[in-house]
């Protein structure tokens, strides 16, 4: 271990968040690997070990002969402090090595809110900033994950984004790199090159003109780049990598447990719902392959808590099934089965019901919105009566702990809507009273309420957020309205979903004030501790653009959005249909019932929904 | 179903495991060999693990003892051979047995201290520090579990000591109580620095080297 490294790490909280040689870390002989990968994740180790994209490609890469992918993570400002301080870079935690010195760095982005830290890893890392500050080819820098469907706010930063599932590009891209670097290609060539590859998306290849009032005019590629660059997904889930094999952290992180996916891409169609679009369309594992995954997954882990994931896992249409075939070795082996989300409907529960042997931990139920109407206009197709009925069985079953999750400040939304959340709680006080089965257990209801963020890629995307005077109105209507004893109103804050409303749907502009907020301290903006909004609006002010002109600004039809070059394939119309539907307080029919042609099919040839 | 008792070595990067994760990874390494083990009764049943003497956050050890029960009895050769294979870089079985002593009988520890001087180590450092650690009583101030700032004499609890000078290092060999009370041997090095200041090494090292019972013999 380097000497600096073990002088600082007695000073910081958690050291063994820093050392790696954990369970399954993949050791590679550097005389066998002529592609070395530098897996970024710019949040914690505890929240990026967490992260099960990161362990699937962490597992493609390493699959491949001649590669070693490494991992990365934010360190804790504690830590920082040290590293600064001694002049330690950052470094991988598999060999120890300089970040700085790899051939790729890869950042694994999920969020917006990340952005910062990842400026700040490329700065420890004595890595130059901005891609046109690196004349060279390697350390070539490439970004992926969700957030990544509108990369502009860090278009000048990275040299390429990966849009869409990585399985199948980042292999591509990797083997582009290899001839590359054995021709000796310039950086200008490679990229060039590397725009061909389907889902690359190369920020410098495209020149974009503003109009007088700050919008968009125009993108125009340059040098043979695509005019629209289509996401990658996989289209057969029994043949992608899930590995069961994979890294047992020695330290506590935050999901501590098998993580079993179970399918991709969601039926509902939540009108609010980044994640439901761009993950279209639906692909499910088969039922089989999950169970054998999961029983691997645990022999070979020693865990004893096991996630069913997904975006909606009740619409797997094999559950009851696939929860038989993993029951017998669960329950023998003491494994936990758990569901991450829950639909308020009679199948959830019931299946709940089955898994929570003995343990009664808390039920979260995510209604969205207080009036039937609200839920309609955001096709949330959830109804108060599948709601009551749920928190019956709930509360008839022994749960006392409920949680439920909304948001204020969604299109269309009225002091009605917001005063129905009320009602909503106040009514489940009421359930409570009549069905407990044991009343001197307390009801403990928590009403969490945060602030909508409109995102690209749904049907939201040219919403204004409300105002933040707005949003702190209605946050104190509703919070006058709670009356009853029992329940726990929790509110977001607002800085942070406002920063994340600005950052959200950015364009290119936006990078300037993202390098100035890191140089003023922005960091993990993700943490409220670390979290400054006055540092963002002073940003803005010295690079002269007003933040309220993206988060809180309603744009047109024919706007040019800054994202407009990038497709998950759902087309502008579909989801242009979708919010005038909203309007109209109309839902849409989950993909199952009947496919409402969005333009997801593509990635299954045509056909979408099938099982 | 037998008690065994497990001799382990916690060195390079997993001497940064806390204690407590360090008995989760424990738990998962019989997992995931399949080792069933005697779990306690009652509502939250968890296995039956016992550390003899937790180890501080950045020390090492070669002589850290685990005390378990399994429900089938194990040969122990062959179950160090299995653990070796689940266990995260730098927890090293060493060997497995059934014990015959309790561990109240583990009074004492052998271990090695080193004081490091970025700058090469003064002369006349060890005989320095050699006196101090002899005088009749050593009193450093030392916060206690409640966060208080306490006295503390250490002298009682440190049965020998050898000071050598290395290349850029003193090295302390001594044998400290183990429990009731235990001295950690990083107060050694705490003690230099309250009493010696100009002597304030630049960073210290702790390594457990053996774990002896009362008479100085080998503890197993």
């Amino acid at each position: 271990m380097d000497k600096r490294l073990e002088r600082i790490l007695p000073r910081v909280q958690k050291p063994a968040r820093y050392v790696g040689g954990e369970y399954n870390e993949v050791q590679k002989d550097k005389r066998d690997v002529d592609v070395r990968f530098a897996f970024c994740f710019p949040d914690t180790y505890e929240i990026g070990m967490s992260n099960l994209g990161f362990r699937i490609l962490y597992a493609v890469m390493n699959d491949l002969p001649g590669v070693w992918c490494e991992r990365a993570f934010a360190p804790w400002t504690d830590m920082e402090a040290q590293m600064r301080a001694a002049g330690v870079p950052l470094y991988a935690l598999e060999s120890g090595d300089p970040v700085g010195g790899f051939d790729i760095i890869g950042f694994s982005v999920g969020y917006e809110m990340a952005y910062t830290a990842m400026l700040n890893m490329l700065e420890l890392s004595g890595v130059p900033l901005r891609s046109a500050q690196r004349p060279s080819l390697a350390p070539l820098v490439v970004a992926g994950g969700t957030a990544m469907y509108n990369p502009e706010p860090v278009a000048d930063f990275i040299d390429l984004a990966l849009i869409g599932e990585g399985e199948e590009q980042l292999p591509e891209l990797i083997a582009l790199y290899r001839r590359a670097k054995g021709e000796g290609w310039d950086k200008p060539r490679f990229l060039r090159a590397a725009a061909g590859i389907g889902g690359v998306y190369v920020p410098s290849l495209y020149e974009i003109s503003y109009n007088l009032d700050g919008t968009v005019s125009a993108i125009t590629p340059q040098e043979g780049a695509p005019e629209r660059v289509y996401k990658r997904a996989v289209s057969d889930m029994d043949r992608s990598r899930f590995p069961t094999k994979t890294i047992v952290p020695s330290t506590e992180i935050v999901h501590d447990r098998v993580t079993l996916e179970l399918f991709r891409g969601c039926i509902r169609g939540c009108r609010f719902c980044q994640a439901g679009y761009v993950y279209r369309p639906v692909r499910c594992r088969s039922r089989e392959l999950l169970a054998r995954y999961g029983q691997e997954a645990i022999e070979d882990s020693g865990y004893q808590e096991m996630t069913l994931s997904s975006l909606s896992t009740s619409d797997y249409p094999e559950l009851a099934g696939l929860c038989d075939d993993l029951a017998a070795f669960c329950g023998k082996n003491h494994v936990n089965l758990s569901l991450p989300s829950l639909r308020a409907d009679s199948f959830s529960m019931e299946l709940m019901e089955r898994l929570q042997r003995g343990r009664k931990a808390g039920l979260t139920f995510a209604p969205e919105a207080g009036t039937q109407r609200l839920r309609d206009a955001i096709n949330k197709n959830v109804t108060e009566e599948d709601l009551t009925a749920s928190l019956r069985t709930a509360f008839a079953g022994g749960w006392s702990a409920v949680k439920l999750y909304f948001m204020l400040g969604l299109p269309t939304e009225t002091d009605e809507d917001v005063l129905g959340i009320a009602e909503m709680a106040n009514r489940a006080v009421h359930t409570w009273r009549e069905y407990a089965s044991n009343k001197n257990r307390p009801l403990r209801l928590t009403v969490s309420t945060s602030w909508f963020v409109p995102k690209p890629f749904t049907a939201f995307q040219w919403e204004a957020q409300i105002p933040r005077e707005e949003y702190e109105r209605r946050v104190k209507l509703l919070r006058e309205a709670i009356t009853a004893k029992a329940v726990t109103y929790n509110w977001h804050d607002g800085e942070t979903s406002f920063l994340e409303a600005v950052l959200a749907r950015g364009d290119r502009r936006l990078c300037a004030v993202l390098e100035e907020a890191h140089r003023r301290g922005a960091r993990l903006d993700a943490w409220s501790d670390c979290f400054d909004l006055n540092r963002w609006l002073e940003a803005f002010s010295a690079c002269g653009l007003d933040p309220a002109f993206y988060a809180n600004r309603e744009r047109s039809r024919d706007e040019v959005l800054p994202w407009s070059t990038i497709s998950c394939y759902v087309s502008e119309d579909f989801l242009w249909r979708q919010r005038e539907l909203a309007y109209a307080s109309v839902t849409t029919p989950d993909c199952r019932t009947r496919c409402s042609g969005c333009g997801a099919n593509v990635v299954e040839g045509g056909e979408c929904y099938h099982g | 179903m037998g008690k065994l008792r497990l001799l382990f070595a916690k060195e390079g990067r997993a001497v940064y495991i806390s204690h407590l994760d360090l008995m989760r990874t424990l738990q998962r390494v019989f997992l995931r060999e399949g080792v069933a083990l005697r779990h306690s009764q009652g509502f939250h049943p968890h296995p039956v693990l016992s550390i003899a003497l937790p180890l501080s956050v950045g020390q090492s050890s070669r002589c850290e003892i685990l005390d378990f029960e399994t429900l089938e009895d194990l040969e122990g050769e062959e179950l160090v051979r299995r653990l070796n294979r689940s266990l995260p870089e730098g927890l090293l079985a060493r060997s497995c047995y059934v014990p015959v002593w309790p561990v109240r009988e583990l009074e004492k520890l052998q271990c090695r201290v080193e004081l490091l001087y970025d700058a090469g180590v003064r002369a006349g450092a060890a005989e320095a520090v050699k006196d101090l650690l002899s005088r009749e009583s050593v009193v450093i101030r030392k916060r206690t579990k409640r966060k208080a700032m306490a006295e503390l004499d250490i002298r009682p609890l440190l049965h020998s000591l050898e000071v050598r000078e290395e290349l850029g290092a003193l090295a302390l060999e001594a044998v400290v109580s183990a429990q009731n009370p235990g001295l950690n041997p990083a107060l050694l090095a705490a003690a230099v620095e309250a009493h010696l200041p100009d002597l304030a090494p630049d960073f210290v090292r702790v390594r457990r080297l053996e774990a002896l019972d009362k008479r100085g013999e080998t503890f197993r």
